[in-house]
């Protein structure tokens, strides 16, 4: 479980982030929401330990980001899998050596045993025939798959994505969501997962936290979060028509 | 303007001593700086071969015009263009051609690495990203300049035996004894020395403001300009101190 506590960040005098406190449960989908510019990828840098919050700890299962000295969050950052936005793979390196990386640096395995590993991951996240292209080579969606098989190489005990939906069309965009669905139950990680997709919202937010002008505004699931009386929560949710058109049937049915 | 200068020293310090720090993984390492010797230091010899035989037919030339005279010797052309290409244009002046290519290609590399977060992917995983990308840059193009700083004085002596041999202006007898009247060993090693320290300057200089990219590409277009600049203005401010403290 990640924990964060009173978490409060200043750009240049600027608050961004307002006292923020919440839980990331183990082996559960827990997503960050919210608009653009609202502060989730900041909160997120925080949790990650990339940007120090000014005031506020962020606990990893019980342990203090902030007091463990440089050995202990060397080791901490080895349990953590990370998919950013952009995908973030090493341009000069192939994809078989992308996911290999991390190996490379941090585990124990021959190399023989390193390129089963690699080749397990990549097939797990359905890309066998991929091994030798680069990244250039592949489409976004493709991408995508590479840096999630990078991140769970280690078996990381927490992952974090960075808007892994964004660039990409629905239909790849729900395969991405289920791939990281069934690797968070499948190996019980802690997900956090950053978007402002309401299909990623629906389909798998197990616990949802809604983040808004710098402060935590809510938090539920997908199955609370129809029923909210957050008023900045709701102009959120059903801002798109699609979402509208569906708001006025639920009432529809609720009046029934 | 002066607060902004001590800033960014500071901040430079401070990259250089994540940068000099021991490598996790002393293979990969090793890997990666023989990489880099083969990108930016075997990749720079076509363009120091070409630019230094033209450099030193033209130099041939232009002593062989000025210097007419019946009480200098004949042979003062080739010992001048062998002065003028040991003592100044194979270390210095060749180490401004290579901030452009090699200190913008680093610049642009690692800003692009920025930009697209394969620096943060790094951080993430608990690998020193300053040490991991820029050390092998450091040490490879550190460690192969001399090759590129004999290879240009020998280049550039070539491009003036051309002019000799080629043309009527002076003969092969007077350019070749010329190259060899007064020879100071000592001339060679002030410019393998000062390469060495320029070679240094173009690869930090560039890294740092690489690391440093906020933004998209316009900023890694910037910060690939700025480094060639910078670089460039502290190449000729270390040839002044180099100069005084080894040749006097």
């Amino acid at each position: 479980m990640i924990e964060a506590r009173n978490v409060s960040k200043w750009f240049d005098g600027q608050q961004v982030l307002f006292d923020i406190s919440t839980r990331f449960e183990t082996g559960k989908t827990n997503l960050i929401i919210g608009q653009s510019g609202s502060g989730k990828t900041v909160f997120m840098k925080c949790l990650i330990g990339l940007l120090s919050p000014e005031e506020g700890e962020i606990f990893y299962d019980g342990r203090s980001f902030r007091q463990m000295d440089a050995k202990q969050r060397r080791q901490l950052r080895t349990e953590i899998g990370m998919l950013f936005q952009g995908s973030a793979l090493f341009d000069n390196e192939t994809v078989l050596g992308n996911v290999m990386f991390p190996l490379k640096m941090f585990s124990p395995l021959s190399r023989k045993e390193q390129i089963e590993r690699a080749r397990f991951c990549i097939g797990r996240v359905g890309l066998e025939n991929a091994d030798d292209k680069y990244p250039s080579e592949i489409s976004g969606g493709m991408q995508k798959r590479v840096a999630i098989a990078r991140a769970i190489a280690l078996n990381p005990r927490y992952l974090f994505c960075d808007e892994p939906n964004s660039g990409l069309d629905p239909k790849t965009s729900i395969l991405i969501d289920n791939l990281l669905s069934d690797i968070t139950h499948e190996y019980g990680i802690t997900t956090v997962i950053n978007t402002h997709d309401m299909n990623s919202v629906l389909g798998i937010g197990e616990n949802i936290v809604f983040i808004n002008k710098g402060h935590c505004d809510w938090t539920g699931n997908d199955q609370t979060i129809f029923r909210s009386t957050s008023q900045s929560l709701n102009d959120f949710v059903f801002a798109s028509k699609l979402f509208q058109e569906v708001k006025k049937f639920l009432e529809r049915e609720y009046e029934a | 303007m002066i607060i902004s200068s001590i800033k960014s020293f500071g901040r430079y310090c401070s990259f250089m001593a994540q940068v000099f720090r021991f490598p996790d993984k002393w293979g990969i390492f090793g890997r990666n700086t023989i990489n880099e010797v083969s990108k930016l230091g075997v990749d720079s010899i076509p363009l120091v071969i070409i630019i230094s035989i033209f450099i030193g037919a033209v130099i041939t030339i232009q002593m062989t015009i000025n210097i007419v005279s019946p009480l200098i010797p004949s042979y003062s052309t080739g010992l001048a263009t062998r002065e003028i290409l040991l003592l100044e244009f194979s270390s210095s002046i060749m180490s401004l051609i290579l901030a452009g290519k090699v200190g913008s290609n680093i610049a642009s590399e690692i800003g692009t690495m920025r930009v697209t977060e394969q620096i943060d992917a790094l951080d993430i995983m608990g690998i020193n990203s300053a040490n991991f990308i820029v050390l092998p840059k450091i040490v490879g193009f550190v460690l192969f300049v001399p090759v590129l700083c004999v290879l240009s004085m020998f280049m550039g002596l070539v491009g003036g035996w051309c002019i000799a041999e080629f043309t009527t202006m002076l003969s092969v007898e007077n350019y070749v004894y010329g190259i060899q009247s007064f020879f100071n060993e000592w001339y060679v090693w002030y410019g393998i020395i000062k390469t060495y320290f320029f070679a240094f300057i173009i690869t930090s200089v560039a890294a740092y403001y690489g690391y440093y990219v906020q933004g998209g590409a316009l900023e890694v277009g910037k910060a690939s300009t700025n480094a060639v600049v910078s670089s460039s203005i502290l190449i000729l401010l270390a040839d002044v101190v180099l100069t005084k403290l080894l040749l006097q």
